[in-house]
């Protein structure tokens, strides 16, 4: 049985990957990749702390986020289909038509 | 457990309606002639009517429902007022762009009434996860919105950025919401206040919850330094989506800020103060200064929107009835004249929104003296002038916040509004002062998008010469707050 201390610093490391992932990737499948690496990050803490509180709304709430993951997955890659469709490509630097 | 009753329903009900609208706009969509699909857009704003009604029959019934996850105050029915009145607008401002612009679907209107639906939860729920479930909800509606041209390059691009960066913050506000979760044991607002209180020092852990609850709400109501994706988001989004959307997930966000940082986190003063106090003085300076050197309108009032975030942030950090009932004031006239000057440009940029350009709007003044008008009394309450709600609505922040001592704040926010002035008038000056024949071919003004014309500037000019009745109001959805 790992203690929460492990969980939570396996959580944070996942969290600070996908926060770092975002600002460092530039293409743009691998940085929604880092932002569901974030929300999964997000999950194992509630089950961590869910275990540990010995309470089982945290893990209700893992649904909620999968959930939700899920249909953000869906609108997003719909998104990125319609950009690709438009300039085909996937570079995030690309994609500046708007600057001052 | 609590079972759920009849009662629970009735709570909820404005949400339900809109919900069943919504559903029932997807449904019929497929069977309406590409010809007729406004009738969709009219049978939502039907829905909101309902929704309407329905929620001035919740109000004489306020409680909580579901085991105390929502409830009915004057605090969210006024907000939930707020919202519903945007979605009118903003539907009333959409029928004839949508033709215009070869996006008549029906998605469009159901997709409106959805974001609402999260919106009002944001308002109404005292329980995190649902506020969360709220949040997102108004959000993936918004992320389509935004792209709803899809074969339109800078829609696709604005829609990518705020999907993009809208999830970057969910994930950061979820995981304050776990830290909350882990830290009490609970994500009920009213028995985490409980808690929080009962402690008599609050472990560091909390703060740091906190801190990511602020980041991701940061970023929804785009303050500094999380305000990057606004310019790019409001730019290339249609331009009464962004109408939309500058002003209802903004306000359901400050919502969910004036509920949780003033009332649950009340004893976490210190810390939450300097938060709120540099972020207002930052976003203040920086969406001002970006206005300045903007040469497009769509992007000069991104950048306006930033600062007016700012002006909210400086009534949240003097907190209190006083400072909270002025944020809720100023939030229903930022939502008119924000409204209003979006959807007006929505209509002056011309097919495709090719004339967006501040010189696109030359001799505006002589060739359309009506629109120009209504244009010229936006700008003048969105810089502050007296006689309009703009200048109402920053007169009762500014004194509340010297009446709460913070005169250093007070001082940035007038100076930096000063220097809004610039740009605003810029916009006035080029309509009337310059030569020259507007380059949108003219066309008539649909009489839909009239009315909100009307609402928006009659509202500017009555709240700014009479606001006591909704200044009362005010107070007493503040009043719950301390």
């Amino acid at each position: 049985m790992a203690p929460l201390n492990h969980i939570l610093a396996l959580s944070v490391i996942l969290f600070g990957l996908g926060a770092a992932g975002f600002v460092i990737r530039r293409n743009i499948i691998t940085i929604f990749m880092c932002i569901e690496l974030m929300l999964n990050a997000v999950n194992l803490a509630f089950v961590g702390f869910s275990r540990y509180l010995g309470d089982l709304s945290g893990q209700i709430f893992v649904f909620f986020v999968i959930v939700v993951a899920a249909a953000e997955a869906a609108v997003g890659l719909a998104i990125i289909i319609a950009v690709e469709r438009n300039r085909q490509t996937l570079a995030i630097d690309e994609i500046d038509s708007m600057k001052m | 457990m609590s079972t759920v009753q009849a009662s629970d329903f009735i709570c909820i009900l404005p949400q339900i309606i809109l919900s069943g609208f919504a559903i029932l706009v997807m449904v019929f969509e497929p069977f309406v002639p590409a010809a007729r699909r406004v009738m969709l857009g009219w049978f939502a704003l039907f829905a909101v009517a309902s929704a309407g009604a329905a929620l001035a029959w919740t109000s004489t019934l306020p409680g909580t429902a579901f085991g105390g996850s929502v409830e009915a105050s004057f605090f969210s029915i006024f907000f939930m007022a707020l919202f519903l009145l945007v979605a009118a607008l903003c539907l009333l401002g959409s029928f004839d762009y949508l033709a215009r612009d070869h996006v008549q679907h029906g998605e469009y209107y159901a997709l409106i009434l959805m974001a609402t639906v999260g919106m009002c939860f944001m308002a109404s729920s005292t329980e995190l996860i649902l506020v969360f479930l709220g949040l997102e909800i108004s959000s993936i509606s918004t992320y389509i919105l935004a792209g709803f041209k899809r074969q339109d390059a800078l829609s696709n691009e604005s829609a990518l950025k705020y999907f993009l960066l809208g999830s970057f913050a969910t994930a950061f506000f979820l995981y304050g919401i776990a830290f909350v979760y882990g830290l009490s044991g609970t994500t009920n607002l009213t028995a985490l206040a409980e808690r929080i209180h009962a402690q008599s020092s609050p472990p560091i852990m909390l703060w740091v919850a906190l801190l990511l609850m602020f980041i991701g709400l940061a970023f929804k109501v785009s303050t500094a330094p999380f305000h990057v994706w606004t310019p790019d988001v409001y730019q290339g989004a249609p331009a009464p989506v962004t109408a939309f959307l500058s002003v209802g997930p903004k306000a359901a966000a400050f919502a969910v800020m004036l509920r949780v940082f003033l009332v649950t986190f009340a004893g976490e003063g210190a810390v939450l103060f300097w938060l709120l106090w540099i972020s207002a003085a930052l976003t203040m300076i920086i969406g001002n200064l970006g206005a300045l050197a903007q040469t497009n309108v769509k992007r000069m009032l991104a950048y306006s929107a930033i600062a007016h975030a700012g002006y909210v942030l400086v009534g949240l950090a003097t907190g209190g009835e006083e400072g909270s009932a002025s944020v809720m004031f100023y939030l229903l006239v930022y939502a008119l004249m924000n409204v209003g000057a979006f959807l007006l440009i929505a209509h002056l940029a011309g097919t495709g929104e090719h004339w967006t350009n501040i010189e696109d709007f030359r001799g505006l003044g002589f060739e359309r003296p009506g629109v120009a008008a209504c244009l010229t009394a936006l700008m003048l309450s969105l810089g502050g002038f007296p006689t309009t709600a703009g200048f109402l609505g920053k007169f009762y922040l500014f004194r509340a916040a010297v009446g709460a001592g913070l005169t250093g704040l007070t001082v940035i926010a007038v100076v930096t509004s000063v220097i809004s002035v610039y740009y605003y008038l810029r916009l006035v000056v080029v309509m009337y002062m310059q030569e020259g024949t507007p380059q949108a071919p003219s066309a008539p003004m649909p009489w839909p998008l009239r009315v909100a014309l009307a609402v928006c500037v009659a509202g500017i000019f009555l709240l700014g010469l009479f606001p006591g009745n909704v200044l009362t109001l005010a107070h007493l959805a503040a009043m719950p707050l301390p």
